[in-house]
């Protein structure tokens, strides 16, 4: 016969366990206020005037506010543009490369074609390769076909991304073959089980490959810097590049751009979190 | 409808795992075929070389009159119905029987009608809304049976249907299939680990071990004259007991010498097709239902003598685990008695037209009760 437990021997165990969770919630807080730090930071600089920017390193706080910084930004540079760039360069290249990477994937994860697999071992590795690297060879190319200072030049390099390619794979390699399998039975072809079924059950996989995509396209910097010359052109990253001048840097100015700039990442962030937290787990665990 | 042929199929995977080898069959139209085999033998990778799923690596297979080695799923004409169902998780049941006959262009109204006529017959029609999700097992059994039907195939391919369902679920379903199969008249071609599912199913078993076929016969034959002791082990319900031995003639009579442990006489009907056999190693295979208690009519040395250990009551019958004194491991199903002794020595009569005697190795040869011709099609 088990027996319930005294209330003599529960109460050290619950008390332990309160403390522990104590620690721990302690911990998280204490972690959690270190990376809220710099964004504190980066608030309160963009609300202070450029002369006051020394003092808050002693102070802590800036004597007086100044948020007309968020207005002279706007009046300074062409921020309303260099938004609709970012997101218009980074959208598109979200789009082509979830074309792109679901068909590569699919065709890495579906079709049986002789050397498959040394190719797919081959796209890993240029995932070794240091972007860095690439700029230079890239450049050339955009150049010859005419893509310098051209939205083309600044989006039909992402179009491909072995990266994505290979999170839809993984993803993909989960769905059971013996779908397909029914699928062709029934008469399906590739293209037809690839968009009827293959496109809809990877949808999770997919969205996050989306978000990746689009996070990374939309902080992208010195590409966009090395490709562009007309101001028209200029992404988010670039356009705050003119508040630094030889003359120093107007740090609230950039604070103040970057913040704005910060936002949408953190409110696609916000709103897709459950997807992105699935799609995780659903590539990890098998679906 | 359509006759199935296969010649000299077989399989190689990556250039040398053989996993098929040499296959032949005949099968009739309408006939229901069932492959059975341990796992690993080669039965799925049979059924899906005549699916079109996996590359034929040798040999031809048929479908009609057409050789289909080269033929694309969808044009085989074909259904299949897969172990794990392989519904389509994001349509409802609906679209997934109706999905093959869109993709066929078949007018709107006739889809309907054929949807719904097959989850009536299947009893589903309540469910044509749902996804797979919100179904239990027996119910995605019968929509993935619904989708298979609604093409309206020449041949149904089966790959272990029921092996996800629970005992009971799984009974009720076999008797389900024969009676689809008697209404539909369809060719099918079943694939199972089960010799029970087999034996029910079957008009014709191809029992199948290491990708070789051992035997292809009716549900009864096989059990009566399987071809090779592997066949014997496999099929039957109870395990077939063996015994090694040495097939020795004395006074123009055979007798099966188990060591110190059993002498048995062997019935002159065996004679002929023993003779060449004098000397030789061999093994005596029966049923546990071949042997009975010996009755003090029965001749001496066609009796054997064990030691009971244990008795289970089924019934009618009893089952009980004996021991040769090697400890060689019988089971014998006898009339079921009250006062059945225990831990005694009791002589058994084995019955001589339900005993067999094979080569030696795991697939010797059945030298007694062979099979009249293994490559006959069964009568349909
Ligand atoms: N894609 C494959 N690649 C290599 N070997 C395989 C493949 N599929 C099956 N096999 C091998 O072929 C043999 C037969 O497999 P299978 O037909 O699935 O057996 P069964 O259905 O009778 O359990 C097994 O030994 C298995 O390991
Ligand atoms: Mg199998």
């Amino acid at each position: 016969m088990p027996n319930p437990p005294t209330p003599t021997r529960v109460k050290p165990s619950t008390l332990a366990k309160t403390l522990g969770r104590a620690v721990i919630v302690a911990l998280l807080v204490l972690l959690a206020l270190t990376f809220i730090f710099p964004f504190v930071w980066q608030i309160l600089i963009s609300l202070s005037a450029l002369t006051d920017v020394d003092l808050l390193t002693q102070t802590g706080f800036p004597p007086a506010l100044q948020p007309e910084n968020f207005i002279t930004i706007f009046q300074r540079v062409d921020l309303a543009r260099y938004f609709f760039n970012s997101f218009f360069i980074a959208g598109w290249v979200t789009i082509l490369q979830v074309i792109t990477c679901s068909m590569a994937a699919y065709a890495f994860s579906r079709i049986q074609w002789p050397g498959r697999d040394k190719v797919f071992l081959l796209y890993l590795a240029t995932l070794m390769v240091p972007a860095v690297v690439l700029m230079v060879p890239n450049f050339v190319v955009v150049l010859k076909l005419g893509m310098f200072d051209d939205y083309s030049g600044l989006i039909l390099p992402s179009a491909f991304s072995a990266y994505g390619t290979f999170l839809l794979r993984q993803f993909m390699l989960t769905v059971p073959s013996s779908l397909d399998e029914a699928a062709a039975i029934d008469g399906a072809s590739h293209w037809r089980i690839f968009t009827t079924i293959m496109l809809p059950l990877a949808r999770p996989g997919i969205i996050v490959m989306a978000i990746f995509a689009f996070l990374f396209n939309y902080n992208s910097f010195f590409w966009p810097l090395i490709i562009t010359k007309t101001a028209n052109l200029r992404v988010l990253p670039v356009g705050l590049l003119q508040f630094e001048s030889s003359y120093g840097q107007e740090t609230p100015l950039i604070m103040a751009g970057s913040l704005l700039a910060m936002l949408p990442p953190i409110i696609i962030f916000l709103v897709l979190q459950k997807y992105l937290v699935k799609g995780i787990q659903l590539g990890a665990v098998k679906g | 409808m359509a006759q199935v042929t296969l010649k000299n199929v077989a399989k190689v995977y990556d250039k040398k795992i053989r996993a098929v080898e040499d296959v032949n069959i005949q099968i009739t139209d309408g006939e229901f075929l069932v492959f059975v085999g341990p796992s690993g033998c080669g039965k799925s990778t049979t059924l899906r070389m005549i699916a079109g799923l996996e590359e034929i690596s040798e040999g031809t297979i048929s479908i009609g009159d057409h050789v289909v080695n080269d033929v694309h799923p969808k044009d085989r004409d074909i259904a299949m119905v897969f172990q794990n169902y392989a519904l389509y998780p994001h349509m409802t049941v609906y679209k997934n029987m109706a999905f093959g006959l869109m993709l066929r262009k078949l007018p709107r109204e006739k889809i309907d009608k054929l949807v719904r006529d097959a989850a009536k017959l299947l009893d589903i029609a309540h469910l044509l809304d749902r996804k797979p999700k919100a179904l239990s097992g027996g119910q995605r059994q019968r929509v993935a049976l619904g989708r298979a039907i609604v093409r309206e195939p020449a041949v149904f391919l089966f790959d272990e249907p029921l092996s996800n369902l629970d005992a009971k679920l799984r009974a009720t379903t076999r008797t389900e299939l024969k009676k689809l199969h008697a209404r539909l008249k369809t060719t099918t071609i079943y694939v199972t680990h089960d010799q029970i599912e087999a034996m029910t199913l079957g008009d014709r078993i191809v029992v199948m071990s290491d990708g070789r076929v051992q035997q292809i016969d009716t549900p009864l034959n096989v059990y009566k004259r399987p071809a090779n002791r592997f066949v014997g082990a496999f099929v039957g319900a109870t395990p077939m007991n063996f015994l090694e031995g040495i097939l020795e003639s004395a006074d123009g009579r055979f007798f099966f010498v188990a060591g110190e442990t059993a002498r048995i006489a062997l019935p002159a009907e065996f004679s002929s097709a023993l003779a060449d056999h004098i000397g030789n190693t061999l093994s005596l295979g029966f049923r546990p239902s071949a042997m009975r208690e010996a009755s003090p009519a029965d001749p001496q040395d066609e009796r054997i003598t064990l030691r009971t250990i244990l008795v289970e009551p089924l019934g009618k019958n009893a089952d009980v685990s004996c021991e040769f004194p090697d400890g060689t491991h019988v089971l014998a199903r006898i009339d079921a008695r009250e006062d059945f002794p225990v831990n005694a020595d009791v002589q058994f009569t084995l019955e001589m037209k339900h005993v067999h005697i094979f080569e030696p190795g795991e697939f010797g040869a059945n030298l007694v009760h062979p099979p009249a011709d293994i490559l006959a099609p069964a009568a349909v």
